[in-house]
């Protein structure tokens, strides 16, 4: 299949079932118990600072691990599997010291692994596509967040930096072969717009339009993005990206994420995702929740029609993803719903005007 | 149906309000978001944001406003409408909001290209458009020309650019009526027309329009214009105007308006034919004096809140963040106060009490608290220049100078614990000096180096843990090396007035080492240490500790048993008389989690009050006639909070326990064995035995392993370690970072109590089922707490075994790191720090002892059992010893 095939399957197997994503990536990486050398590879070798933790590097440095990962995830049962590239942009690599060049590379390199694994998975079950999603993280820098307590105005990237950041990233898993892109783990929707209009502009230059999946985090009880939007809010202010899917992400477990889920499946004219974490981390910060206490309360909301796509994220391991596609698997999806047409804005809250 | 209309505030527009542009150009931002926020308040849904201003870099100040905007929650919840008439200011005001805007203006008036151009980025951004009647001919005036201009740039947004309609939003153009011109005399009519048009044929679009631009000729008097813009909005949001720049707050209700001009006005508005001898302009004109000095309307913005008591006030403005009234707000609680801290102490701190619950609650999220903290800042500082006169006059007068110092603190490394140490902070600094909390686990060398960096005026040491004493006499010692010349404050649990005399002080000779016994001495010794007298403080306490090392000197020559005699008078059991119960069970039971409701029903509250410094036996303590109301009090905010920790599972409590086979040997190890065949040792619980003199009949030199049968006899010894305390920290911290020192605190003594309840709790499980030597026990709360029950459950660390490394075999043997998540430091600290841990001892003849001082035989008899050198037995053990050790230094 090429990419247009890849893409026009995507949307008629989400008509058809719920679809599966993978779940996390950090708590696999971590299990390895990498040591510094593993991540500095040969071509970083003598690399400035500390390289350990850089867990999207590895694309480069360790790309056995990351396509075993793939192919872990593709076996447990996940459709779509995420490029190991959350935090490949310049502006978060930087923390490593990581060149333009790098970055480009840990993103292409990154689709390339992800892509060669889904195909073989693809060629061996025909009858069930695997896709590969190119993963965009948040940054450690926010365009609505004020990085200073003393001067709420400050801030410590512009608009435009974080937009090139993300165009360079955007651009390097296009090349790399990514069926869609993920923007996820969205803690301001400032820095996610950036990528969106990134992503927009790509495609008005001529680069062929891929699905865009665009995934929040409400990040506590206050039931509000970091940044401060409500759920509708944050729908409102992404909708112009016209998404493949919206949903949210990390910060809760599937019990707490469940009423915000909800409500996107109200306000949301496209598919609904969700990958909560494996319930909340212990003090130690490790996740508890057991593969079949996520697949049960999963199971919940595909029964209850609120969700199109299901995966995991902080916590989540192939055995949780196994758990979650075995109980959802015959389940119809949620239907989308028409929503009449409206002037609809944001600011914190929403705007509606019928 | 009654027709939707939205307000758009626009006072926040440079060209519309002279207030908010002097503001802008004199670069005082606080005072122009108090606009947005007025404008809000009084009912504007959106907020119309104009800089064009040509003192002005337009596009820095839209930036610059927009950033500070997105910081205010109660502003930023409206979207906002990004008005200017150059593109770049519009563009720079799109990257800076989250949420959907709306863009004033786009049109064709430089051409179609530039139009669908500016149309494509809005839509890449993610907004909606106003797009005004305007081509290349010029603005539309007439209705024609409006419903013209609005169709065509409808068609090309919809069907060639795929805009959304429902995000266009025209703006036919509104212009002032009343002129003397006669071609104005329709404009009103036209735009009305225009709208009503524009609604039948284009479909999802909206109509917008600035509305003080009709009443322009009337300007100066306000009450007229005010009934103008009220009566064309009448007409206008009947024929479908969907929203409007208004100034919301200010518009008086159509039917309100005195029949008399409103009459006049309509017939303007509506250019009706002329009803008198002159023009409906003129007859308007010659009528507006009379109403000019009418009053303005009050202000609708909702100001209810300024009616309150000072403190109310206060605490509205913390809760929401306001720091338009703090000054005056500080400056009357100050005047009513009796010193400038009483208002710190009294309503900043209640406020801030709120501010904590209502983030608890979810019911404030992250920009809120973090504006409510610079409230409080703002407030406080307002008030340290007279906190500052306050002691100037002090000294004016002839009092003592009390200068407001900075104390660093700091809990030793390997040492979690910071209750004692954070309740000293609070009081140092609500009697203003600043305090410089390093918080838990700090190695000396970022003490030392922090309290460089910060030029403090003396460092406080916490430490609850006996190790903890080894590393405030590193930290002396350091001190010295590196000459430093301040005060050293030593305090926490296990410090003493001894342990400072005879081990701290004579390291560290540059200045005073200071041993404070609790935070209420805390004050006192700091400002001793401060003050003018304090050469006088120091050198008695120097003389002091003189008399405390020569009296340990003396200590010395009390009566010792050696080890061998020791050991010949070992406190003797008879085990066929009473023999060792065996447990149901033997290894390991994990309980993970365990239910908090069970433990909070066995709290020891004593302990509790204690640790705020309240003494007296619960619940006496809550009737006593001096602390009485201030114990309610806490105990009444303790059992809220221990209501919320329950119901909202703040902590997680596990424990894991276990039974071993088990025998004592000569020299007093206890041997814990793999299985019943007694043949593999997998771990030695090591013990120590009491040395002073026993001189009565009956009196024994008492070992823990005394309480375990020796070889021959079976006998069984258990294990626990427990921890409440999953999540304290992270509570702790929460209300830290809320300035909320006070539920920190309480948050983190109540996972202790809950902790010890849990050993408690377990413990009587131990007795009556899952040992069993007790099965018929029956006691109440007060008697567990007396104590009243067989078996005891000592702690590694306390008297009966004062050697804290025994957890590292306890906690080996429990595999109590993977099962409970618990974890030791380097100084045997337990983390998270609410846990406690212990053997069991099942013989009814097993009591609770003090080992009390030891000797050298013992220490190199018990560094052989264990395996270490004797210099690091003397380090372990050295709080017990009773000689002084020759230091390796």
């Amino acid at each position: 299949m090429n990419r247009i095939e890849r893409i026009a399957a995507l949307k008629q197997s989400a008509k058809e079932r719920i679809l599966i994503l993978d779940g996390s990536w950090g708590v696999m990486i971590q299990r390895r118990g990498l040591d510094e050398a593993d991540f500095l590879g040969e071509r970083f070798k003598g690399h400035k600072g500390q390289m350990k933790g850089n867990n999207d590097i590895l694309c480069l440095t360790r790309p056995d691990i990351i396509a075993d990962l793939h192919n872990q995830y593709y076996a447990a049962g996940a459709d779509i599997s995420e490029t190991n590239t959350f935090s490949a942009t310049t502006i978060a690599q930087d923390d490593y010291h990581l060149d333009l060049q790098a970055v480009i590379d840990i993103n292409r390199e990154g689709a390339k692994i992800a892509r060669k694994v889904a195909d073989e998975w693809t060629a061996k079950e025909p009858n069930k596509p695997r896709f590969v999603a190119g993963s965009i993280g948040p940054l450690n820098k926010m365009l609505s967040m004020s990085s200073d307590v003393n001067d709420p105005g400050a801030r410590l990237v512009t608009f435009d930096q974080v937009y090139q950041a993300y165009r360079e990233q955007v651009a390097a898993l296009y090349e790399g072969g990514v069926d869609l892109y993920l923007i996820e783990t969205i803690t301001d929707t400032l820095n996610c717009k950036a990528a969106i209009k990134a992503i927009l502009d790509l495609e008005d230059e001529g680069q062929e339009a891929l699905p865009i999946w665009i995934s929040g985090t409400i990040t506590d009880r206050s039931g509000r993005t970091l940044s401060g939007q409500t759920a509708e809010a944050f729908w409102n202010s992404v909708r112009h990206a016209k998404p493949f899917a919206v949903g949210f992400n990390c910060a809760l477990g599937a019990d707490l994420m469940r009423p915000h889920i909800a409500e996107l499946a109200r306000v949301a004219d496209c598919l609904v995702a969700a990958y909560p974490n494996a319930g909340l981390p212990n003090a130690m910060g490790q996740y508890d929740e057991q593969p079949h206490e996520t697949a049960h309360e999963l199971h919940e909301w595909a029964k209850d029609g609120i969700v199109n796509i299901l995966g995991g994220c902080c916590g989540t391991t192939p055995d949780h993803i196994k758990h979650v596609a075995d109980e959802v698997s015959g389940i119809t999806p949620r239907q989308i719903p028409e929503r009449p047409k409206a002037l609809r804005l944001a600011g914190l809250e929403p705007f509606e005007l019928t | 149906m009654t027709p939707t209309f939205i307000n758009i505030g626009e006072r926040t527009n440079v060209t519309g309000s002279a207030k908010f542009k002097k503001l802008i150009v004199e670069g005082n931002y606080t005072e122009a978001l108090a606009v947005a926020r007025q404008q809000v308040e009084a009912g504007a849904q959106i907020i119309d944001v104009n800089m064009d201003e040509g003192l002005l870099d337009s596009q820095k100040a839209m930036t610059t406003f927009l950033n500070l905007m997105a910081a205010e929650p109660d502003i930023a919840r409206v979207p906002v409408m990004i008005d200017s008439s150059k593109w770049e200011v519009i563009e720079a005001g799109l990257k800076c909001v989250q949420g959907k805007a709306i863009v004033n203006s786009i049109s064709m008036k430089e051409g179609v290209d530039i139009f669908k151009a500016h149309a494509r980025a809005c839509m890449r951004y993610g907004a909606a458009v106003v797009v005004m009647a305007f081509d290349e001919a010029g603005q539309a005036d007439t209705a024609e020309r409006k419903i013209e201009i609005c169709t065509r740039a409808y068609h090309i947004l919809v069907d060639e650019v795929g805009f959304p309609p429902e995000d266009i939003i025209f703006d036919p153009n509104i212009f002032a009526v009343a002129t003397g011109i006669d071609e104005h005399n329709n404009y009103a009519v036209d735009f009305i027309e225009g709208t009503r048009a524009i609604k039948q044929t284009l479909p999802y679009a909206r109509v917008s329009g600035g509305v003080s631009n009709v009443s322009f000729s009337f300007r100066g008097n306000e009450p007229v214009r005010r009934a103008i813009h009220s009566v064309f909005l009448y007409h206008a949001i009947q024929a479908g105007m969907d929203m409007g720049i208004v100034n919301a707050g200010d518009l008086p209700v159509y039917d309100d308006i005195d029949a008399e001009l409103r009459q006049a006005v309509e017939d303007v508005i509506l250019n009706r034919p002329q009803r008198h001898n002159v023009s409906n302009t003129e007859y308007l004109v010659d009528l507006a004096p009379k109403y000019k000095g009418e009053k303005g309307q009050v202000q609708v913005a909702n100001l209810a809140w300024r009616e309150g008591t000072v403190a109310e006030r206060l605490k509205h403005a913390l809760v929401h963040g306001i720091t338009e009234y703090i000054d005056a707000d500080t400056e009357e609680a100050r005047k009513a106060a009796a010193r400038p801290l009483h208002v710190i102490e009294g309503p900043l701190m209640a406020g801030m009490n709120v501010v904590g619950d209502l983030f608890g609650a979810g019911k404030m999220f992250l920009p809120q608290v973090v504006k409510s903290a610079r409230v409080m800042k703002q407030s406080v500082a307002y008030l340290m220049p007279y906190m500052e006169a306050e002691k100037e006059a002090h000294v004016a007068a002839g009092g003592a100078y009390q200068a407001a110092g900075k104390v660093l603190m700091a809990t030793v490394k390997g040492d979690v614990h910071d209750i004692g140490k954070n309740i000293v902070g609070v009081v140092l600094q609500c009697n203003n000096y600043e305090v410089i909390d390093l918080g838990v686990m700090v190695p000396a060398d970022r003490i030392l180096a922090e309290a460089k960096a910060h030029n403090v005026d003396m460092i406080g040491l916490s430490g609850l843990i006996t190790p903890s004493l080894d590393e405030m006499v590193f930290v002396a010692r350091e001190m010295q090396r590196q000459g430093f010349d301040i005060p050293l404050l030593i305090g926490g649990a296990t410090t003493s007035k001894t342990h400072t005399a005879v081990k701290i002080e004579p390291g560290y000779a540059n200045n005073q080492v200071v041993y404070v016994l609790d935070a209420s001495r805390a004050v006192g010794v700091v400002s001793n240490l401060l003050g003018d007298e304090k050469e006088t403080f120091k050198a008695e306490t120097k003389a002091d500790y003189e008399k405390v090392r020569l009296a340990y000197g003396k200590g010395n020559s009390q009566p010792r048993s050696s080890l061998e005699e020791a050991r010949a008078n070992k406190f003797k059991i008879d085990f066929t008389a009473e023999p060792p119960v065996a447990p149901s069970f033997l290894g390991l039971k994990t309980f993970s989690p365990y239910d908090l409701h069970d433990l909070a029903d066995h709290i020891d509250w004593t302990p509790f009050f204690a640790t705020w410094e309240l003494a007296g036996k619960f619940p006496a303590i809550l009737e006593d006639e001096i602390v009485g109301e201030a114990a309610t009090s806490l105990y009444k905010d303790a059992r809220e909070m221990l209501a919320k920790i329950l119901e909202e599972k703040w902590f997680e409590a596990r424990g894991t326990i276990g039974f071993w086979p088990a025998n004592a040997t000569e020299d007093d190890d206890i041997e814990v064995y793999e299985d019943e065949s007694r043949s593999k040792v997998i771990a030695r619980f090591q013990t120590l035995r009491q040395q002073m003199k026993k001189t009565r009949e009956g009196q024994s030199n008492t070992a823990l392993s005394d309480f375990i049968a020796p070889k021959g006899t079976p006998d069984w010894i258990g294990g626990f370690a427990v921890t409440a305390g999953h999540g304290e920290m992270e509570i702790a911290r929460a209300f830290k970072a809320k300035g909320d020192d006070y539920n920190a605190i309480l948050s983190t003594a109540l996972a202790d109590r809950l902790a010890e309840a849990f050993a408690e709790a377990l413990h009587k499980k131990v007795r009556r089922e899952l040992w069993g030597y007790a099965a018929d026990e029956k006691l109440s709360v007060e008697d567990l707490i007396a104590e009243k029950y067989k078996g005891i459950r000592p702690a590694p660390g306390y008297p009966a075994q004062p050697d804290h490394t025994e957890k590292w075999t306890l906690f080996d043997l429990l595999d109590a790191r993977a099962r409970t998540g618990m974890e030791l430091t380097e100084s045997l600290a337990m983390t998270p720090p609410a846990s406690v841990s212990g053997l069991y001892f099942a013989h009814p003849k097993a009591h609770y002892f003090g080992v009390g001082k030891i000797e050298k035989d013992q220490v190199a008899d018990y560094a052989r059992r264990k395996g270490w050198a004797v210099d690091e037995a003397e380090r372990w053990l050295s709080p017990i010893l009773n000689y002084v050790p020759q230091l390796g230094l």
